[in-house]
């Protein structure tokens, strides 16, 4: 108890700062006039993290710039209570109705615990799988299919390697991450089909000393092309190029890090998923429930290609694109065999991008070396 | 008396003397003092809202505090609260797939209870390597949080993995009937009361009870313990156990309170925020509770700092550094004379108001 004196003493001391705070009342209540949209956006690690978080950074001080938004963000929020906390403070204390609590853990048990005691904000969750029926009404998801961007990382990596032997460092065996692994391999093997990835699952979305170990591991093993699915890929960006390998990135740009290793990079383009989310909630439409989409949607992009990369690789790459955004294009299609040589995909079957059956991968495919 | 003003006035002054320090360090980033210290406020204890939010981050802190401060008293150095707290949501959310429990307040306290037993275990085992082969307490009950979190990732990832839990591998929810509420019309679950409860039984039970003074001897001095014929061993692995027990007790109610199943997204940090509670509250259960309440508060307090004032997540860890940093320093003032220093000072110089006011307040 005797603890809490010394605040109630500073706040007497700061009396003051409540009279400014009074003749912002004013410029608030302007503010009201024109009903703007409090928006609050949620990540779970830093925001310049290199990586997932900076992806959706990056879209939040895009919608800053949109008229009659206001953002409020809260950076390393574990997915715990702490969460909740986070997001009924941002409707109780900074009024927001719309907000973007971009962790996958955020969904399960925490959005859906929340929403229905807040019928009336919007929750745009990243990555949940969002079910009619199941979940509130007031929540949505989106995503979008990495994996294309994936897939043209690994034809360009198939031209660059000199090895014939590519790495991929992986957090962990979920879904999403065995269809990014799969998709490089196959991109990679789609150009010359002896060559294999090699995969390390360090276990944990952000284990800086375990994805640099992998890293180095990967490396004294020949692999000459490394990219990764872990929360923030700088290190492992950085460990590569000091090794003298080659790089395709991964949530956001890494070129900045090691420019003459960067060959290209799969990206999340949130801001059309957050334009979608928000013009639904200016407008009054129902929630958007349910986004997904690939490079077509513009829900991914890839980086610019680094100097390095050759004129060949470059043409392959955009030609097969322009397949995938044209509608032509299927990562998943039949016969695919899995690394230990069951048929995973019967012959003739093809698998769209928007098939749930593949958000439930479980294997990985012929030409990956490792396991889970 | 004078011991408790000094032992309540030392942390409150350092805590102050915190702020300040803090004040200067965001005015270096031109954000104004006034405006961060009215946040901190705010966000901490302005209103029901921010109590409630202080208050949930402070409930597991209490119960992973007592596994440092139990064992500590008994003179063992834990560390290793986070694999006993894991494994405690691990039990808890296991047990109703392997004995069917009634749906009821009954499954909760046996759902708990499993929890606190394992936690209770895994810390036992530290303590037992101590005493019967002379391992050294901190390191492995470090090691065996390692190993705690590693077997509880291979379990949930691997054989109690429930199927239809895809991106985020945990186990079977708990069925409605088991899990933990909140309390009234609060938002705060019922684990607070638990940890409020424990700290005070443990506390009174350490200053009143033989056993508890028994077990402090064996702490303060385990020559004389030995000499005076108390069981030291048992004292000790009874401490272990009790704190065990608290955190295995902190990952059962996150489990039932607020994840509903088992998965990664408990290995949150609490055990090991916990170590620095205790340290805090120097071993005292009692103690625990305000500290907590001010680790919660720091943690509320940061996150309204974060959405008001646009500040970066790091700028309350510097807070919190610079005032643990300068509570543990102001140990060092502990044995000070104040009335003698200030006859001293009073002689030739002049006295100024504040040290006059703090003379007024030790006398």
């Amino acid at each position: 108890m005797s603890l809490n004196k010394p605040n109630r003493r500073e706040s007497l001391k700061t009396l003051a700062a409540f009279g400014a705070a009074g003749a912002m009342g004013g410029w608030s209540g302007l503010a009201l006039a024109q009903k703007p949209l409090t928006v609050g956006v949620i990540y779970v690690g830093p925001r310049d993290d290199y990586g997932y978080n900076q992806a959706q950074a990056q879209a939040a001080l895009e919608i800053k710039k949109l008229p009659g938004i206001k953002v409020v963000e809260e950076e390393n929020v574990p997915e715990t209570a702490a969460v909740q906390k986070t997001m009924t403070g941002m409707i109780a204390q900074d009024g927001a109705s719309l907000l973007f609590p971009t962790s996958y853990g955020y969904f399960d048990p925490h959005i859906l615990a929340l929403a229905p005691k807040h019928p009336k904000v919007r929750f745009a969750h990243c990555g949940g799988l969002w079910t009619e029926g199941k979940h509130p009404t007031n929540v949505g998801s989106f995503f979008g299919y990495i994996e294309e961007c994936q897939y043209l990382n690994g034809v360009i990596a198939g031209h660059m390697s000199k090895s014939g032997k590519i790495a991929f460092v992986a957090a962990k065996p979920i879904p999403q991450v065995l269809r990014n692994i799969n998709a490089f391999t196959m991109g990679a093997r789609s150009v010359k089909p002896g060559i294999t990835c090699s995969v390390i699952f360090t276990g944990d979305w952000s284990m800086a000393v375990k994805e640099a170990e992998a890293t180095n591991s990967l490396a004294d093993q020949g692999c000459d092309v490394f990219t990764m699915h872990v929360d923030g890929p700088k290190v492992i960006v950085e460990t590569a190029a000091k090794r003298d390998k080659m790089v395709c990135g991964y949530h956001a740009s890494q070129a900045k890090l090691a420019p003459n290793a960067y060959l290209t990079g799969a990206e999340w383009n949130w801001l059309t998923a957050y334009k979608t989310m928000i013009e639904a909630a200016q407008s009054g439409k129902p929630h958007p429930n349910f986004l997904r989409g690939g490079l077509k949607e513009g829900y991914v992009k890839m980086s610019p290609y680094g100097a390095m990369v050759s004129d060949a690789a470059k043409k392959k790459a955009d030609g097969i694109k322009a397949g995938m955004i044209a509608g032509t294009f299927d990562i998943f299609k039949g016969p695919l065999k899995d690394n230990k040589g069951n048929v995973v995909i019967a012959a003739g079957k093809t698998f769209k991008q928007t098939d749930i059956e593949l958000e439930k991968m479980n294997y990985l495919v012929e030409g990956v070396v490792g396991s889970f | 008396m004078r011991s408790t003003a000094n032992d309540m006035l030392l942390p409150v002054a350092a805590i102050v003397a915190a702020l300040l320090l803090f004040g200067v360090f965001v005015w270096f980033a031109d954000v104004s003092p006034l405006d961060v210290w009215v946040t901190l406020f705010k966000g901490a204890f302005g209103d029901w809202f921010s109590w409630q939010n202080t208050l949930q981050r402070a409930a597991p802190l209490m119960l992973t505090a007592l596994c440092v401060a139990l064992p500590a008293r008994a003179g063992l150095i834990i560390i290793g609260g986070e694999g006993a707290l894991v494994l405690g949501g691990l039990a808890c959310a296991v047990l109703p797939s392997v004995l069917p429990l009634p749906a009821n307040l009954l499954g909760t306290v046996l759902v708990c209870a499993a929890g606190a037993a394992a936690g209770a275990v895994w810390v036992m085992l530290a303590g037992w390597l101590r005493q019967s082969r002379g391992i050294n307490e901190t390191i492995s009950s470090l090691l065996l949080a390692y190993i705690a979190i590693g077997l509880f990732k291979h379990v949930v990832e691997g054989p109690l993995r429930d199927p239809a839990s895809l991106g985020k591998p945990s186990t079977q929810a708990l069925a409605e009937g088991l899990r933990i509420g909140s309390m009234g019309s609060s938002d705060v679950h019922w684990g607070l009361l638990l940890g409020l409860l424990a700290c005070i039984a443990l506390g009174l039970w350490l200053r009143w009870t033989a056993t508890g003074f028994a077990m402090r001897v064996v702490g303060g001095n385990l020559r004389t313990a030995q000499l005076v014929g108390l069981p030291a061993t048992r004292l000790i692995l009874g401490a272990c156990a009790i704190g065990g027990a608290g955190a295995g007790l902190a990952g059962a109610v996150e489990v039932a309170a607020v994840h509903n199943s088992a998965n990664a997204s408990l290995i949150a940090g609490y055990g090991y925020a916990g170590i620095l509670v205790s340290f805090i509250a120097r071993h005292h259960p009692i103690a625990i509770i305000p500290v907590a309440v001010l680790f919660g508060g720091f943690g509320a307090a940061g996150s309204l700092l974060q959405r008001r004032l646009g500040l970066p997540d790091a700028s309350v860890m510097v807070l919190q550094g610079i005032a643990f940093v300068l509570i543990l320093a102001s140990e060092a003032l502990r044995d000070t004379e104040w009335r003698r220093l200030l006859k001293r000072l009073r002689g030739p110089a002049e006295v100024s108001p504040a040290q006059l006011a703090m003379g007024d307040k030790i006398a």
